[in-house]
């Protein structure tokens, strides 16, 4: 039915009101051109284009397929979690996730510490790159010359494409001493009394994983910042400026505040992938399921117990422990992405964020 | 009460490319100047000019000497003292978004560390009245975002924006070529009751307009002055040629 609508010519204009004494101004004038169906050969190709409502009709289903596959995906990544950690979910119920142990020998496994270690070690990662991100795209749009400017956005790009095993190669060999010989005994001696920064100092642990995290979460921050800020229309900023506003005045009126919704978006972004990062904070965080106050301690994180003890999961316990490992990381992304999304709501409900 | 403005020989450029020509123009205290001319002429960066606007473009730069009142305010002061004084309406409203309405109109005064909230509330609401945006607006004032408003109360809530610094001169960059016939309307009433207490110039490419709010008219040409006078003289009987024929409709 659909190619008889396509391939049936519609009347034009002219035929269908032949009769009529409606006729345009400019066909008057050139009387050679009164039936434009045979006189214009583009017409006469439009006409016979047809409705084309099969081919949209087409595309809609495919876009809409393309869409649905989100749930389908998430979906599978959840059964298939649930389904696998079934054993563990039965023998520990709800507690797994609040209770610390990890003993496979005695077949006594709990994620806290885990779950622990991920969020402080994605935390420290934030707290650190976060300034330093929006920093840094402030310099890059509002005041860089420009031809510092590429360089320099090159430079943070290509941070973000270095493969992550890399980076723990360099944490280990460089970033470790450095905070072992000198950053960390600084921070024990002004801020020990915080017991923050304090106990044994390896180098190795919580401290240097956050460290090598920020490094990773900072270009995907700053270039999405970036974007977002570059996006405020220039009269923003002209109109803070009239009002007599400094330079930062002007960029934190006009600039951050108007693009405060796609930086947060983007810290999100980063949370993301510092939570989920597995290869460089296995190198460095000290690989101890173990819940510490101070930062010099070494911990673990979800990701890592699932790639480092993956292959040795002797029994099947074992093996669906570290399976519900997956889900409760699974579950913590969910939740801090939610979370963000709340904390987003909350501070726009009174006006709307969209730059105008 | 505003102060006069007197601009001598005044060059302005984008980079290499010199965009106003020796400018000589004096703007009388307490009276609208209109200024006129076709797109590109250097109007607009002629009142950018007289708020060191001009300097925050890339490679924008001036020469010459603009003193408003007894400050020669690119040698006696920095920009940012001269843009508290001088309030500016640029061609498209362009309110704070993310502020409510009150936020807008008091966003000047907050800058620059004014605290006193009763005053503000005094402030903001007399700047509002001042714009006549006060009675449609006084309801929701912290409720509405500055962006929610129509085209022509977001450029009268800037209006209101730049009153609320109490500035003593107003520079207006086409403030009403973006509205609709009413809302332009509602703006040059607001600028014939604005001239008694501010100085006010006001670029424009409705000559109409410039003959209904301006006592003085100055006609640009291509980056040069070709000539100002009172508004009538201008309309009725041009001294220039070029005067003449643009506004009779015959160029530009």
């Amino acid at each position: 039915m659909d190619s008889k609508t396509q391939q049936s010519r519609i009347p034009s204009f002219s035929e269908s009101l032949s009769q009529t004494a409606v006729q345009a101004p400019d066909s008057a004038t050139a009387p050679e051109n009164r039936d434009p169906v045979v006189a214009s050969p583009i017409r006469e190709f439009l006409a016979g284009r047809g409705s084309s409502a099969f081919a949209d009709r087409w595309f809609r289903g495919l876009m809409v397929a393309c869409a649905l596959s989100i749930f389908a995906i998430v979906g599978l990544i959840a059964t298939e979690l649930v389904l696998r950690s079934e054993l563990s979910l039965k023998k520990f119920g709800v507690g797994f996730f609040f209770h610390s142990g990890w003993d496979p020998v005695a077949g006594n496994y709990g994620a806290w510490p885990f779950i622990y270690g991920t969020l402080v070690s994605s935390l420290v990662a934030l707290v650190i790159a976060v300034p330093l991100a929006v920093g840094l795209a402030i310099f890059l749009t509002e005041m860089c010359p420009r031809w510092l400017r590429s360089p320099l956005a090159f430079l943070t790009e290509l941070l973000a494409a270095i493969p992550s095993v890399v980076y723990g190669l360099w944490a280990v060999f460089v970033l470790v001493p450095l905070l072992r010989e000198h950053v960390n005994p600084v921070l024990a001696k002004a801020l020990g009394w915080t017991t923050l920064f304090s106990g044994p100092n390896y180098g190795i642990g919580m401290l240097a994983a956050g460290v090598i995290l920020a490094i990773m979460i900072l270009p995907i921050i700053s270039s999405l910042t970036r974007e977002v800020m570059s996006a405020v229309p220039h009269m923003q900023r002209e109109a803070v400026l009239a009002l007599g506003a400094t330079r930062w005045e002007m960029i934190r009126m006009g600039v951050l505040r108007n693009a405060r919704i796609g930086i947060v978006g983007s810290i999100i972004l980063g949370l993301g992938r510092a939570l989920g990062e597995t290869m460089a904070v296995t190198m460095v965080i000290g690989n101890r399921p173990e819940i510490a106050k101070s930062l010099f301690a070494p911990g673990y994180s979800m990701a890592s117990v699932i790639a480092n003890e993956f292959s040795e999961a002797s029994d099947d316990l074992y093996l669906s422990a570290l399976i519900e490992i997956g889900l409760a990381l699974f579950l913590v992304t969910i939740v801090v992405n939610a979370l963000a999304r709340v904390l987003v709501w909350a501070v726009t409900r009174g006006a709307p964020a969209r730059a105008v | 009460m505003g102060v006069g403005i007197e601009v001598t020989e005044l060059d302005a450029w984008y980079g290499t490319h010199q965009t106003l020509f020796k400018i000589n123009l004096n703007v009388p205290a307490n009276q609208a100047t209109a200024l006129i001319g076709p797109s590109g002429c250097g109007k607009s960066t002629f009142v950018r000019c007289l708020n060191r606007m001009h300097e925050t473009a890339a490679a924008g730069r001036v020469a010459g000497t603009v003193r408003i009142g007894n400050l020669d305010i690119y040698r006696d002061a920095a920009p940012v003292e001269i843009r508290r004084r001088v309030g500016m309406v640029f061609q498209r409203p362009n309110p704070f978004p993310t502020m409510s309405i009150y936020d807008n109109v008091a966003s000047g005064l907050k800058l620059n560390g004014f605290r006193n909230r009763r005053m503000l509330d005094e402030i903001v609401e007399k700047s509002l009245r001042h714009a006549a945006l006060w009675d449609e607006v006084k309801d929701d004032l912290r409720k509405k975002s500055g962006a929610s408003l129509s085209g022509g109360q977001q450029q009268r809530l800037c209006i209101a924006r730049a009153l609320a610094v109490d500035p003593e001169v107003l520079l207006m960059d086409e403030p009403a070529s973006a509205l609709d016939p009413v809302s332009t309307a509602k703006i040059e009433d607001l600028i014939f009751e604005l001239k008694s207490q501010y100085t006010i110039v006001i670029v424009t490419h409705n000559m109409q307009q410039a003959a209904r709010v301006a006592e003085r008219t100055g006609f640009f040409l291509s980056g040069k002055l070709v000539e100002i006078d009172a508004t009538h003289k201008i309309f009725t009987n041009p001294g220039d040629k070029r005067t003449e024929d643009y506004i009779t409709g015959r160029f530009g």
